[in-house]
C-alpha cells in the first residue's frame, strides 16, 4: 500500500508542474499590457515602469515563471495590487496567503457540511429506491432527484433565500461565522448539498441494483439469510465502493460550486474572494485563488483514490 | 437505420425521455420564433411601468426599469440556445479531432495529450470557466467559446477510449490489410462506431452548458446588458427579490426546466444505446 501511495504522490509532480504553469500564464494569456490593465487610464510612464519592475513584469518569461514558482514553494504567493498605490511603494497590499487563509475556514466549513448532508439524504434514499425498483417511491425520487440535478445552484439559493429569508423570516440570508454563527450556513449548505445529494442518489441506486443482479447475492439469497443481511451486509457494502468515489470527486464541484453560493450568501470564503478579485482585476490574488483550489482539488482526488485502495485492495494491485 | 428506429422505440417508451424531448423541442421554437411570441422588445423600457406584478398587460410582470419580464424570458431562451449548443458543438469537434488521433495513433501525441488533460481537468470547471471567461471577456462568441474550451477534454477522453477498444477489432484489421488509409479507416469505421457515447455525453453537456453559462452571466462575465440572458436576469432580479419576486422567479424557472430537458434526453439515449439496457426496456 505505501509503494502504491508513493508512486501516486509522484505521479503528482507533472500534474502541479503543469498546474502552476497554467496559472502563471493566466496574467500573459489577457490581451494587452496587464499594467496599463491594473492602473486603468491615467498613469505616468514611471508608474508604469515601477509597477513592471515590482510584478518583475521586465524579466524574461521563464525567470518570471521561476522566480514565481520559487516564492510559490517558500509560501508567498505575492501580494494583492489593493490597497491601489501601495504595491509600487512598498510592494503590495495583503499578502495574497493570508487573505487566502482568512477565507479558506469559511470555504471548507461550507463544502464539508454540504457534503455531510448530500450523503445524509442521499445513501438511505438510493437503498430504498434500490429496494423498491419501479414503485411509486422510487419514481417520485428519481424525478425529485433528476430535477435537484437541472436546478442552478444560484436559482435555488435565491429560491431558500426568498423562502426561508425574506418570507417566513427563520433564518439570516446570509453573513460570516463570525457574526452570525453556523445559523448562516444552513441555506448555503442545503443550496449547495442538494444537487449533490441527487446525484449520489441515483449513483448508490444504479450501482446496487447492479450488484443485487450479481450471482454472489443470488448465493447470499439461496442461502435463506433475511433480506436485510443480504442488502447491508453483501450488496451495501460492496455498492459503497463507487459512491466513495463520486462522493470524494464532489470535492471539485463543491469547491467550484462553492464559488456561487458564497456570491448568493454573501459569504467571505475563497470562492468571493477569488469574484471579487477578478472583478477588481487583482491579478496575484487570481492566481494565488485558483491554484490553491486547484491544488486542493488535486489532493483530494488522491486522498479518494487511496481510501479507494484500502476500501477494494484490487485497486492497488493493478 | 434499423439502428436508428431500435433507438427511437426504446426512447419513446419512456415517459421521462418524451418530456425530456417536448421539452427541448418547445424551448428551441420559442428561441426561433422569439420575436413573433415576444409581447414587447427585450429592451423596450416603460418606466412608469416599473416593477409591476403580474397582471394582464404585462402577464409575468416587469422589472426595475419597466421592461416586459416574459419578452425577456422568451429572448433569454436564444442566448441559452445558442452557447448551449454552439459551445457543446466546439467542444465535440475539439474532443473529436484530439481523442480520436491521440486513440487511433498512439505513441507520444497521446501521452502528450493524456498529460496536457490531466492538467486541464485538475481546475474545477466553474473556476476555469471563471477565468477563462476573464481572460477572454464577456460576450455571447466568447461564452461559446469558454464552454468549448472546457468540455473539450471530456469529449476527448471518450473518444480516445471507444477509437482505442474499436481499432482491435477485426474489421479494422481487415480494412488496414486492403490498404485503406488511416484518415479514411478513422472516418469511416473508426468514429461512427464511437458515436453512442458521443451523443450521450453530448446531450448531458448541452445542460452543463446552459448552466455554466447562466452562472457566468450571473457573475456578470458573461452576457452584458441589455442582451437579455437567464442568469443575468436572476441576477439583476436578486436586487428586488423581497419587492419583486416575479422577477428571478421566471429566468429561474425557464433555465431549470431547459436543463432538465437536456438531462432527462440524456438519461434516455444512455439506456436506449445501452444494448444491455435496452433489452430491459423493450
Amino acid at each position: 500500500m505505501s509503494k502504491y501511495i508513493l508512486r501516486r504522490l509522484l505521479m503528482l509532480i507533472p500534474v502541479l508542474l503543469g498546474i502552476s504553469i497554467v496559472v502563471f500564464a493566466f496574467i500573459h494569456l489577457i490581451p494587452g499590457d496587464p499594467v496599463v490593465t491594473i492602473l486603468g487610464s491615467e498613469y505616468t510612464e514611471e508608474t508604469a515602469e515601477q509597477l513592471r519592475h515590482v510584478l518583475g513584469l521586465d524579466r524574461p518569461l521563464y525567470i518570471q515563471y521561476l522566480n514565481w514558482l520559487g516564492r510559490a514553494l517558500r509560501g508567498s504567493l505575492g501580494r494583492s495590487i489593493f490597497p491601489f498605490g501601495m504595491i509600487t511603494q512598498a510592494g503590495g497590499g495583503d499578502p495574497v496567503l493570508e487573505l487566502i487563509l482568512a477565507r479558506l475556514p469559511t470555504t471548507i466549513v461550507l463544502t464539508v457540511g454540504a457534503m455531510v448532508i448530500s450523503v445524509i439524504i442521499a445513501l438511505p434514499l438510493g437503498v430504498i429506491t434500490a429496494a423498491r425498483r419501479d414503485s411509486l417511491l422510487d419514481n417520485f425520487t428519481r424525478a425529485i432527484s433528476v430535477t435537484g440535478v437541472s436546478m442552478p445552484i444560484f436559482w435555488l439559493g435565491l429560491l431558500l433565500i426568498l423562502v426561508f429569508s425574506l418570507k417566513l423570516r427563520w433564518l439570516p440570508p446570509g453573513g460570516s461565522i463570525g457574526d452570525a454563527g453556523l445559523k448562516v450556513m444552513i441555506l448555503p449548505w442545503f443550496a449547495l448539498g442538494v444537487a449533490e445529494a441527487a446525484l449520489v442518489t441515483r449513483m448508490t441506486r444504479s450501482t446496487l441494483l447492479e450488484i443485487l443482479g450479481e450471482d454472489y447475492i443470488r448465493t447470499a439469497r439461496a442461502k435463506g439469510l433475511r433480506e436485510s443481511i443480504v442488502y447491508y451486509r453483501h450488496a451495501l457494502r460492496n455498492a459503497l465502493i463507487p459512491v466513495v468515489t463520486v462522493v470524494g470527486l464532489q470535492f471539485g464541484r463543491l469547491l467550484g460550486g462553492a464559488v456561487l453560493t458564497e456570491t448568493i450568501f454573501n459569504l467571505p470564503g475563497l470562492g468571493r474572494l477569488l469574484i471579487d478579485s477578478v472583478h477588481s482585476r487583482d491579478y496575484p490574488v487570481i492566481q494565488g485563488c485558483v491554484l490553491f483550489i486547484a491544488f486542493f482539488f488535486v489532493f483530494a482526488n488522491l486522498a479518494v483514490d487511496i481510501l479507494y485502495a484500502f476500501l477494494d485492495p484490487r485497486v492497488s494491485l493493478k | 437505420m434499423y439502428e436508428l428506429r431500435l433507438t427511437w422505440r426504446t426512447l419513446s417508451k419512456s415517459y421521462a425521455t418524451l418530456l425530456g424531448i417536448i421539452i427541448i423541442v418547445a424551448m428551441f421554437c420559442v428561441a426561433v420564433f422569439a420575436s413573433q411570441l415576444a409581447p414587447y422588445e427585450y429592451d423596450e423600457m416603460t418606466i412608469k411601468d416599473k416593477l409591476i406584478g403580474p397582471t394582464g398587460n404585462h402577464i409575468l410582470g416587469t422589472d426595475q426599469f419597466g421592461r416586459d419580464i416574459l419578452a425577456r424570458t422568451i429572448y433569454g431562451a436564444q442566448v441559452s440556445l445558442l452557447v448551449g449548443l454552439g459551445g457543446t458543438a466546439m467542444a465535440m469537434v475539439a474532443g473529436i479531432l484530439l481523442g480520436a488521433t491521440a486513440g487511433y495513433w498512439g505513441g507520444w501525441w497521446d501521452e502528450v495529450l493524456m498529460r496536457v488533460l490531466d492538467i486541464w481537468m485538475a481546475f474545477p470547471y466553474i473556476v476555469l470557466a471563471i477565468v477563462l471567461a476573464w481572460i477572454i471577456g464577456p460576450g455571447l462568441r466568447n461564452l461559446i467559446l469558454v464552454i468549448g474550451i472546457i468540455r473539450a477534454p471530456q469529449f476527448a477522453r471518450i473518444i480516445r477510449g471507444s477509437v482505442l477498444t474499436i481499432k482491435e477489432v477485426e474489421f479494422i484489421e481487415a480494412a488496414r490489410s486492403v490498404g485503406q488509409r488511416s484518415l479514411l479507416i478513422l472516418w469511416r469505421h473508426i468514429l461512427p462506431n464511437c458515436i453512442s457515447p458521443i451523443i450521450v455525453y453530448a446531450s448531458l453537456c448541452v445542460a452543463t452548458a446552459i448552466n455554466a453559462e447562466a452562472a457566468l452571466s450571473f457573475l456578470g462575465l458573461g452576457i452584458q446588458p441589455p442582451t437579455p440572458s437567464w442568469g443575468m436576469m436572476l441576477a439583476e432580479g436578486r436586487r428586488y427579490m423581497f419587492d419583486a419576486p416575479w422577477i428571478p422567479t421566471f429566468p429561474g424557472i425557464a433555465v431549470s426546466l431547459t436543463i432538465l430537458g437536456y438531462n432527462l434526453l440524456g438519461d434516455g439515449l444512455r439506456d436506449a444505446l445501452d444494448p444491455r439496457m435496452r433489452r430491459q426496456l423493450r
